[in-house]
């Protein structure tokens, strides 16, 4: 069996950013993770020579790495870290840096996620992401995570009785939830009606259930509590993280990801059950995949999914707060930031920063990330429980 | 159940003609593997010698024992729809003009499940037979059909894009005064091509079968000399732009090596029409195929390279024409090369001697040029790219894969016990 893992205490997480995304961006992704870190040293009082550890996560940051950001940047590191697993990067960014900085491997650590949108980038990703992808999925209609996902969502209809109206709802949850956070780029209610009445990309896939692709950078900084104490900056502590990948191989098709393979583990090492959970930030590039979250991490079983969002509601104020900024569905998919949102918003939550879309009395904070469709299924997953320090 | 096809329209030349675009080409260096054996029709992919597990996409290490021994091997083409769905919009050209789109996952019962194209008569969650056929782009993709043959199977506008079906097409045949450009006119006609071109030079000059010939429906005979320059470029001039599958059944073949030879003068001969007479048809022909690759129901899709499989290998008991027979297999690799882009495949058929007067004294098997011309037509159905036509050829193209340099003191060994 496991051997119990040692916990994150002394380390905690602080100064979430978001720098806010646009559709389309003429600047390179450098910019983006430029302004991240910057946003990211002024919220937290640091100047750069006090951070001594860098975290990057980016798509489009060809040709340079975190090597070569730490000399653009000006930081003098002693850790550092690159980390390819797209949705899954932020988490696993966190836990990373966290045993570095408990370790004492590094003081504090900058997290950062960034990519840009040029007019015709995210068709040149796609088209160049991975080599089974190349050999085995683009030639197959060239649908891209559409045709990816829709496989997995008629799958999922299928075997466990959810439902348009499921996903719909979710949707517009967390449309909801944008409408009150400034930096979502959509900006206009969205009805369960229209949901329903979409133009439909994949089916049963439709526009609503896509994220849109644009240019952005989330970020924050991992240090000692003491650190943060001292600095006066709000804090969360890291009371769980779990990290998995290419877990299942043989299921003919994904129904579940890589938490399922981890989820007693990680409620364990938490301390807490489902129902402490306070709000919930899934990885949502695809209501499927939310809902696939919810499932694996053990807030619903297979198949009660479609009763679960039937009896519960989604919004910042409602029964189950999930995806409180809006999620990549209604803020929109920055890349690599794409699997920072949901934790940098469950971090500002938590510290007290989150505004008008604000869950009340947070405490204790779900966020899961999930990346990398390789092939025919998301590869990395991940998932973090952080608590607040009231 | 798939629509039939309806004949094209005529083409309005006021309209522009659409330039052809490509499903995604790029593949690694392993999964070409794949496409290999897509081209050849055979559905093959990768086992490990080691604990016989299937892998898919292509590897270089077998995910379950580690071994490195991955053979790519025909496998059982049985599988079932797990799940499925209708693409309407793609961020790539090619597809997003096709749009709407079928593709799913198969569980396949050699083992893995994969990501196929599928047919519009596959049921849902049905059974499946899996083919694997090079698509627009030249490279191998997987398909899968229903499990049991539909009515108007063919039609079906997905299947149609990975095949040459000479259904509705016209078709040039570059020489129809030998049994075997007959044979390949009926049997184009058989398939349901329009208008077969048939070239014939100097008609005057009698030819057996010329009667049956003139009199097979579709069967238009057009002056045609592959050594006469001025000859192919005039036809084409004339045809070039209705010519959407071409096949060369032009040949001169003599028995002899260099030395049993005086000069060159029928050496030459043989390369007059074997390579020369290749080279001016695609100088006169390829540019306008190349162009129609996406000329609708009716585009250009084939051109058809009927080739001696001692082009591979030379047997030098029919030394020069090997030599020539090599020259012109050279020249259909530098065709595939040029036509790639277009979604024109070339088909190279690789026969063993073949049952007719200049091959006369060889001992069988031999090939009947009814054999070839049936092999021709079910590649175009097929949209099989390589051929290789009888036992003589298909033993050759063995000992060539396992080795060509043994191949090579095999056939110069048997000369020594002729």
């Amino acid at each position: 069996m496991a051997t119990r893992r040692a916990g994150y205490e002394g380390v905690v997480v602080a100064a979430p950013v978001s720098v806010p995304y646009e559709r389309c961006s003429p600047e390179p992704a450098h910019w983006w993770l430029a302004r991240t870190l910057s946003a990211l040293g002024r919220r937290a009082g640091l100047a750069p020579t006090d951070i001594d550890g860098l975290c990057v996560s980016s798509f489009t940051l060809f040709p340079d790495t975190a090597a070569g950001l730490t000399q653009h940047f000006g930081i003098n590191a002693r850790w550092l870290d690159h980390i390819p697993t797209g949705g899954a990067s932020g988490i696993i960014g966190l836990r990373r840096a966290a045993r570095a900085v408990q370790s004492g491997d590094a003081n504090a650590v900058a997290c950062v996620a960034g990519d840009t949108n040029h007019v015709d980038s995210f068709r040149a990703m796609l088209t160049s992401f991975s080599r089974f992808s190349q050999d085995a999925a683009y030639p197959y209609g060239s649908g891209g995570p559409n045709g990816s996902f829709s496989l997995m969502t008629s799958h999922h209809m299928r075997e466990y009785g959810t439902r348009r109206e499921d996903f719909g709802k979710l949707c517009v949850a967390q449309r909801d939830n944008a409408l009150k956070y400034p930096h979502a780029l959509m900006k206009t209610k969205l009805t369960l009606e229209q949901y329903m009445n979409a133009r439909r990309i994949a089916d049963p896939i439709v526009l609503f259930d896509c994220v849109m692709p644009c240019a952005g950078g989330e970020g924050f900084l991992v240090l000692r509590e003491e650190d943060a104490r001292a600095q006066s900056l709000p804090y969360a502590h890291i009371r769980a993280t779990i990290e998995r990948h290419n877990a299942f191989a043989d299921d003919v098709v994904q129904w579940r990801g890589g938490w399922a393979f981890d989820t007693d583990e990680f409620w364990a090492m938490s301390g807490i059950t489902a129902d402490g959970v306070d709000l919930l930030q899934t990885y949502d590039d695809y209501p499927v995949i939310a809902v696939m979250q919810m499932e694996d991490l053990g807030f619903v079983e297979k198949g009660g999914a479609s009763a679960f969002i039937d009896a519960n509601t989604f919004t910042h104020d409602g029964s189950f707060p999930h995806n409180t900024s809006g999620g990549q569905l209604s803020v929109g998919q920055a890349g690599a930031a794409g699997g920072y949102l949901g934790l940098v918003e469950a971090i500002r939550q938590l510290t007290g920063e989150a505004q008008k879309n604000a869950v009340h009395n947070a405490r204790f904070a779900a966020v899961s990330g999930f990346g990398i469709i390789n092939f025919d299924r998301g590869l990395c997953s991940a998932a973090a429980i952080l608590e607040g320090n009231a | 159940m798939t629509r039939p096809l309806k004949h094209p329209p005529k083409k309005d030349p006021q309209k522009r003609t659409d330039s052809p675009t490509l499903p995604p080409y790029a593949r690694s260096r392993r999964a070409l593997g794949f496409t290999v054996a897509a081209a050849e029709g055979r559905f093959a992919l990768q086992v490990c010698a080691e604990c016989g597990h299937v892998s898919y996409p292509a590897r270089e290490i077998c995910p379950k024992c580690w071994s490195l021994e991955l053979q790519w091997r025909d496998l059982a083409d049985g599988g079932r729809l797990v799940s499925e769905t209708t693409l309407r919009t793609s961020i790539n050209t090619y597809f997003r003009e096709r749009m709407p789109w079928r593709i799913g996952t198969v569980l396949l019962d050699a083992g893995p499940s994969v990501l196929a194209h599928i047919h519009g008569d596959v049921e849902e969650l049905g059974r499946v037979k899996m083919v694997a056929r090079t698509d627009k782009s030249g490279q191998g993709v997987l398909m899968a059909l229903p499990a049991k043959e539909t009515p108007n199977m063919a039609d079906d506008r997905q299947l149609r894009a990975l095949t040459c079906d000479p259904k509705y097409r016209r078709a040039l045949v570059t020489d129809g005064r030998t049994e075997l450009g007959q044979r390949m006119a009926r049997a184009l006609a058989d398939a349901g091509a329009t208008r077969i071109f048939v070239g014939i030079a100097e008609d005057w000059r009698p030819y057996e079968g010329s009667a049956a010939l003139k009199a097979m429906p579709g069967v238009e005979i057009m002056p045609l000399d592959v050594t006469d320059t001025i000859s192919v470029n005039e036809l084409a001039a004339e045809i070039g732009d209705k010519a959407d599958i071409l096949v060369n059944t032009a040949e001169y073949v003599r028995p002899g090596s260099t030395m049993q030879r005086h000069g060159i003068t029928l050496a030459r001969d043989e390369m007059e029409v074997n390579y020369f007479g290749m080279m001016r048809l695609i100088q006169a022909f390829g540019p306008v195929m190349r162009a129609r690759g996406a000329d609708g129901d009716n585009s250009a899709c084939a051109w058809v390279n009927l080739l001696s499989v001692y082009a591979l290998s030379n047997w030098s008991v029919y030394g020069t024409t090997s030599a020539s027979q090599a020259a012109a297999y050279s020249l259909a690799q530098c065709l595939r090369a040029e036509f790639a882009g277009s979604g024109v495949k070339v088909v190279n058929v690789l026969c063993g001697p073949l049952e007719e007067s200049w091959r006369q004294p060889l001992p069988p098997p031999k090939v009947t040029p009814d054999r070839v011309a049936g092999a021709v037509v079910n590649a175009l159905v097929e949209g099989i790219e390589n051929v290789t036509l009888g036992l003589v050829a298909e033993d050759v193209v063995r000992r060539y894969r396992e080795d060509p340099f043994v191949l090579e003191r095999e056939l110069a060994q048997i000369n020594m016990g002729l």
